[in-house]
């Protein structure tokens, strides 16, 4: 069976998917891709429906498929190269029987996308393929794995698109929660003043951020009774600064929340890398709506286009192919 | 424990922008654990169009829904018919409960902290194992990690409080006490709850036919058993449960 094999994987490879709705009751969060515009604009440049997707956490690997088969590149960008010929990101390619794929270190953002043509033929455990590694479902990828391959009826590669710019963090969308009435007024409004920074930790669960000055703790905080969690909610543990949540969360929590970011701005809170600025602003619900059906229009409706090389890299592309027996070894990460 | 529901419940409110809770209680009680699984399972049998998940915490039940399908008015006016509709404090727990027996080593190196719970209870260690080995208690909601239970209400004497500092790491099967609660770990995890006992349950398998052990509503008892019958427990991939219809 045609398959994709790892040959160095970085230290967060995964297998992921749209996650695995409807056990909340059983203590198993839903999970899946981290950005989930990045698995869709992947399945857009490939024509395809949103599959499966390997999920490169900072960091890719080096890839061979035994057969020729397409792929997508999306998400956090990384320095790709195909047999040492570099690969533009954000664009579909084909990758020939036997050739090399490497991909580096982020650029920016966090989590990039290496979408096969067709998806990944794996078994499915409780109705999804991604791997929730705070379940010890699936696992992290390492050298010498090898992923078969799903039959894939597209032919077309060659396309491109201009993804949302959600790389290098910004302004988050939130709305009221539970305890957010809890929070004195004074703390509210230094809340969506401040400009945090997003801490070193932080992984598929959630990420840390790191407040300018005092946190944001409550002296009540310890007796609130343990109640759902979504992905999104701003939980504020002891320590007084705040904890982002995402779709592999856990599913229950008894820290305060001072809000819920909207699902439309998630991908903008797990492509946020260490140290870079994130603030929040309260946003009624109409506008939650607003912004959510916005949101899906645009998962349903990626543009893509033709990828034209630009003529500045011509040179470089071509002396790559010409001497590729010469580069085949080159390292670039 | 009183069974007088509090006065401002049941309130409805907001999860982000797709969940509800429908609250029934500030805090841990029998009365409002009962009512959100009662609701729960009332909700699941007839749910509103649009609603996409239901599930319970220790005092509610969620409501995951689609907010551009179904608006949070909608829902909201349509919970709260079924609440006016019936008293879901006097209604009974739903139907299909197992009762559970779970095989459990107390004490030793299995139960490290049994001693210092027992003193926290005011009891000897002998009278704290008996107590908790023959309690029954309730699966009041399942979270943190996949199939670990919440299970309740222990007596009085076990309302001790949580430690000061972690414990760093509990092995999978720990079972934990606070504030009339038991714990399972169903993962190796740090926790603040004192380890008084642990079990061989196979609480989460993916792998398997019936992945969960537990659902939300089942009994338990965790009867003791003498720290020899550790190795047959941990070789049965049942770990010695035996699990029969309760209600």
């Amino acid at each position: 069976m045609s398959a994709l094999e790892v040959l160095q994987a970085g230290p967060g490879v995964t297998v992921q998917d749209g996650g695995r709705p409807g056990y909340m009751a059983l203590g198993l969060s839903r999970g899946g891709a981290a950005d989930r515009l990045a698995l869709a604009e992947g399945a857009a440049l490939l024509r395809q429906p949103p599959g499966t997707a390997l999920e490169l956490a900072g960091y890719g690997g080096r890839f061979r498929a035994d057969v020729a088969c397409r792929i997508a590149l999306t998400g956090a960008p990384m320095r790709a190269t195909l047999e040492g010929a570099p690969l533009s990101w954000n664009a579909s390619h084909v990758l020939p029987a036997g050739a090399v794929l490497e991909i580096g270190g982020a650029l920016s953002g966090v989590y990039g996308y290496l979408t096969p043509g067709g998806g990944f033929d794996l078994p499915e455990e409780l109705g999804a393929r991604s791997a929730h590694l705070n379940a010890g479902l699936g696992r992290l990828l390492e050298a010498g794995d090898r992923l078969p391959l799903a039959a894939d009826k597209g032919r077309e590669t060659g396309l491109t698109l201009d993804p949302v710019d959600r790389f290098g963090g910004g302004l988050l969308r939130v709305l009221p929660s539970l305890q957010t009435g809890m929070f004195p007024e004074e703390m509210r409004a230094r809340f969506v003043e401040e400009r945090f920074a997003r801490d070193s930790r932080g992984n598929r669960m959630g990420i840390r951020l790191t407040p300018e000055g005092e946190g944001y703790g409550l002296t009540e905080g310890q007796s609130i009774v343990s109640e759902v969690i979504t992905p999104g909610d701003i939980q504020i543990p002891g320590d007084g600064a705040p904890y982002v949540l995402l779709y592999e969360c856990q599913t229950t929590g008894g820290y305060p929340r001072i809000g819920t970011v909207i699902p439309a701005d998630l991908p903008r809170v797990a492509q946020a890398a260490p140290g870079v600025e994130l603030r929040f602003r309260f946003v009624s619900r109409a506008e939650a709506l607003e912004a959510e059906a916005g949101y899906r229009r645009a998962l349903g409706a990626i543009a893509v286009r033709p990828l034209v090389r630009d003529p500045a890299d011509m040179p470089d592309l071509l002396s790559h192919s010409l001497i590729s027996g010469v580069t085949a070894g080159e390292e670039h990460s | 424990m009183t069974a007088e529901p509090c006065t401002d419940f049941p309130r409805i409110a907001p999860i982000g922008l797709d969940g509800v809770i429908v609250q029934f209680g500030p805090a841990l009680s029998e009365v409002a654990n009962r009512a959100a699984l009662a609701f729960c399972a009332a909700v699941e049998r007839d749910p509103p169009e649009g609603v996409e998940e239901v599930s319970t915490s220790l005092v509610s039940t969620y409501l995951r829904f689609d907010p551009l399908f179904l608006s949070l008015e909608a829902l909201r006016a349509d919970l709260d018919a079924r609440l006016t509709h019936e008293d879901w404090y006097a209604a009974p727990l739903p139907e299909g409960r197992r009762l559970l027996r779970i095989p459990t080593v107390y004490g030793g190196d299995f139960g490290p902290q049994l001693g210092e719970a027992a003193e926290a209870a005011g009891l000897s260690a002998e009278a704290a194992q008996r107590e908790l080995s023959q309690a029954q208690v309730r699966v009041n909601a399942i979270g943190f990690a996949p199939g670990q239970p919440y299970l309740g209400t222990l007596p009085e004497a076990w309302d001790i409080p949580r430690q000061a500092g972690l414990t760093p790491k509990v092995p999978e099967g720990a079972l934990v006490v606070a504030i009339r609660q038991f714990v399972l770990f169903s993962v190796s995890a740090p926790t603040g709850w004192r380890q008084v006992g642990r079990t061989a349950a196979p609480l989460f398998r993916p792998e398997s036919e019936t992945p969960f052990l537990l659902r939300p509503g089942d009994e338990v008892i965790f009867d003791s058993v003498p720290a020899e019958a550790w190795d047959r427990l941990s070789d049965d991939p049942k770990g010695g449960v035996t699990v029969e219809p309760f209600a």
